[in-house]
Parts: C-alpha cells; structure tokens; sequence
C-alpha cells in the first residue's frame, strides 16, 4: 500500500494535482530544501561546534566576549536557516507580484488595440495589400516572404541581425577560453579539450559511414535553400541553420582535428566579417538611393529566374554564410571553448 | 483536414506539458525536439513554409545540439556518470 503511493506520488497526474493544489510554493520549497539541506546540516554542525570551542576557550578569558560571540554566531546561524526561507518568501512573493503586474500591464495594453478582424485597423491598410500586388514587380522576388524581409523591410531585418551579432559577441566572451600571448594553450584549454576528447567518438564506422554520406547532400540542400530564398520559401537564416547542421555533423564524426583543416578561428572571423559589412554596405546603398529617392540601378532581373530579385539573393548568400559560421563556432564554443 | 490539425495540437499540448513534467532532463529535450517538430509541420498547414523550414533546422536541430551539449558538459545524461570526467 504504501509502496503504491510513494509511486503514485511520482507519476506526473499527482504532481499536476499538487501543482495545481499548492502552487509553485511547494515545488520552490522542495527545490530549496534539496539545495539547502547537505550544506546546511555539516555547516550548521560545524559552525556549533566552533561555536562551543570558542566560548569554551574565551570563558576563562573573557565571559562577555564570549556571549557576544555566541550571539554573532546565532545570527549567522539564524541567518542560514530562517533568514534564507524568509527571504526566498520575499522572492517568491514578489515574483507573484511582479508577474501580476505585467499581466495587468499587458491586458490594458491590448484593450487598446483594434479589434480582431477589423477593417480598419492599421494593420490591414494599404502597405499589406501593395505588398502582395505590386511585390513582385517592385522586388523581383517570386517569394514574397524574402522580398518583404529583405527589401521593404529590410531595416527591421538589419536590426535583427545587429540583435544577433551582439548575442554572438557576449556568448563568444562568456565561452571562449584565451590563448595566452605567444599561441600556447593556457591550463583552463587544456583541461577543456582533454574533458572533450573523454566523450569524442573515436572512428565510430556507424557515424562516420552516414556523415560521409549525408554531410554533402546536407551541404547541397543548404546551398539550395539560400540561392533559391527569393524564388521558393526559405532563405538565409534557414539555409545557414541548415548548413551549419551540416559542418556539426561533420565535425562530429570525423573531430576537430579534421574539421579544422578547412574551418578554423580565423575562417570564422573572415567571413562573418566581410559578409557582415557587406550587408551593411549594401543596404546602406539601398537605404541612401531610397530615401533620396535616386534609382539604384541595381537590375530586377525577370521574376523567377535565379538571377533575379536585385540585392535579395546576394543578401541571402550574406546572412547564410553569417548564420552557418555562427552557429558552428557556437557548437564548438559549448564543447570546449574554441575551435 | 480539421482532425489533423485537432490531433497536431492537442500533441503540442501534451508536449508542452511532458517536457516541463518530466524529471529526466534528456527525456525532456527529446520531447522538446518532438514539439519543433509538430510545430513545424503546423507551420506547414497554416500556409508558411519559411517558417516550416526554420523551426525544423533551428528548433528541432540546433537548439537540441546545443542543449545536448550543456547537459554533456553538466554530467546529466546518464551514463555519462560511469565515465569519471578528468580532474581540472
């Protein structure tokens, strides 16, 4: 009977139910007791019978001083254990609170907004409708989606990406490990890689057969997906997403050793570099012609060919090499901190 | 028509829920990668093949990579345990 009910107690209908019976208050406090409870027991022992030692040897000395020690030492002690569910209340309290806020917040926000469906809401104004009709000769690109994203809308798209760079840059700070000055590898590196080569799979045949097979036509379908971004649905983002899957896959089965004949730290830089300011470059040009009202002279193209769509595929070409290098050096940063 | 996208969310929700639920952090992630999954197929039905093809390459593939590779470097897959990692 009571076996029944400890395994009742784990199954994830009781925990629904007392999740749904008594909050997240008592899953915290579980999670705090969990954490709390080898530390605070042997510190708890530790500091008491330092405690007692101390006042032991400063009662012949000094009664008083003793006492206040005593004292301290039970505000500390005070301070572990009552202290700290007081103030994990606190937390919790004002998490509820501020959570409570933000619902009302964003409620009275969204009364504001004009209602679903309606004609004359800001949203279904002309600009949606001109982009359907007049996109395709405006933009040159068959795929609407690429031809809004990369060229009427372009500067959100440049917001975006800049959104990207700076998460790239603080993940590369918080990961990558220095070398030191004159290229030898510092001790932090080489416990990482030693810790990485623990888990590398050595000339696993399974792996390596089905890489060597399915790497290219990963490759080629990336590719793919970029080139066509303005003429069928996909892109950049996608496209790279789907390249960089590729290169892991790569990287996986054959190591870092292999990999980094034809992708290393500089190649990462290079390219994220040049793409990057090349986007820059161009949609500036793009921006300048526009806002001045001057023709680009950039040629459309005939919609549906693959050289078509003006600055659409070369941006795409762009954002893919930026998004494939991104995410690859991102994988090698989780493993082991560089490439 | 109207089954299947019935039958993809009520999926989406049971995945939503197991991946919360679930103690075993790789279970989870799994079930996380199923989500990307179903979600992106429901792309699919609601006429947004771009996005399909996003959720499939970053949703289901990178992002679990990723997560794959933290819970390696935390010693939270089992298995990993039998392995003692190097002393730093």
């Amino acid at each position: 009977m009571s076996r029944r009910r400890s395994d009742w107690e784990q199954r994830p209908q009781a925990r629904i139910r007392k999740w749904y019976k008594e909050g997240f208050l008592a899953l915290d406090e579980e999670i705090i007791d969990h954490l709390t409870q080898e530390p605070r027991h042997t510190h708890l022992q530790e500091e008491l019978i330092e405690a007692q030692q101390q006042a032991e040897s400063s009662r012949q000395h000094d009664r008083a001083l003793a006492l206040e020690r005593m004292d301290q030492h039970n505000m500390l002690i005070w301070a572990r254990t009552r202290g700290r569910k007081a103030i994990s209340r606190f937390h919790v309290v004002l998490a509820l609170a501020l959570g409570l806020l933000m619902i009302i917040f964003l409620l009275d926000t969204v009364a504001y907004m004009p209602r679903f469906g309606d004609p004359n809401a800001p949203g279904a104004n002309e600009v949606s409708r001109r982009y359907i009709e007049q996109g395709l000769t405006e933009t040159g690109a068959t795929n609407i989606v690429a031809g809004m994203i990369l060229d009427y809308r372009a500067f959100d798209t440049l917001g975006e990406a800049t959104v990207l760079f700076i998460a790239a840059s603080a993940v590369l700070i918080l990961l990558r490990i220095d070398r030191n000055k004159d290229g030898s590898p510092v001790q932090e590196l080489i416990a990482a890689e030693s810790d990485d080569q623990h888990y590398e799979p050595r000339n696993d045949r399974i792996l390596q057969g089905s890489a060597m097979v399915l790497s290219p036509i990963i490759f080629l379908y990336g590719i793919y997906i970029i080139l066509n971004g303005h003429l069928s649905p996909g892109g950049g983002f996608s496209g790279g997403a789907i390249i960089s899957a590729g290169l892991i896959l790569y990287l996986d089965a054959f190591g870092f050793e292999k990999a980094g004949r034809f992708f290393t730290y500089k190649t990462f830089m290079w390219v994220s570099f040049f793409a990057l300011s090349f986007y820059a470059l161009a949609k500036a040009y793009s921006f300048y012609c526009g806002a001045n009202g001057i023709p680009s002279g950039i040629p459309l193209g005939t919609p549906g060919a693959i050289l078509s769509g003006g600055l659409i595929m070369p941006l795409n070409i762009a954002v893919g090499m930026v998004v494939a290098c991104t995410m690859y050096i991102f994988y090698a940063l989780f493993r082991k901190g560089g490439l | 028509m109207s089954f299947v996208n019935v039958f993809l969310l009520g999926m989406l929700i049971v995945c939503a829920l197991a991946v919360s639920l679930t103690r075993n952090l790789l279970t989870s992630l799994i079930v996380y990668m199923a989500y990307s999954l179903i979600m992106a197929v429901i792309w699919m039905f609601l006429e947004s093949p771009d996005l399909a093809i996003t959720e499939a390459a970053v949703g289901a593939g990178i992002t679990s990579i990723l997560f794959f590779v933290t819970l390696k470097k935390i010693h939270a897959i089992k298995g990993d345990s039998e392995r003692e990692p190097t002393q730093k």
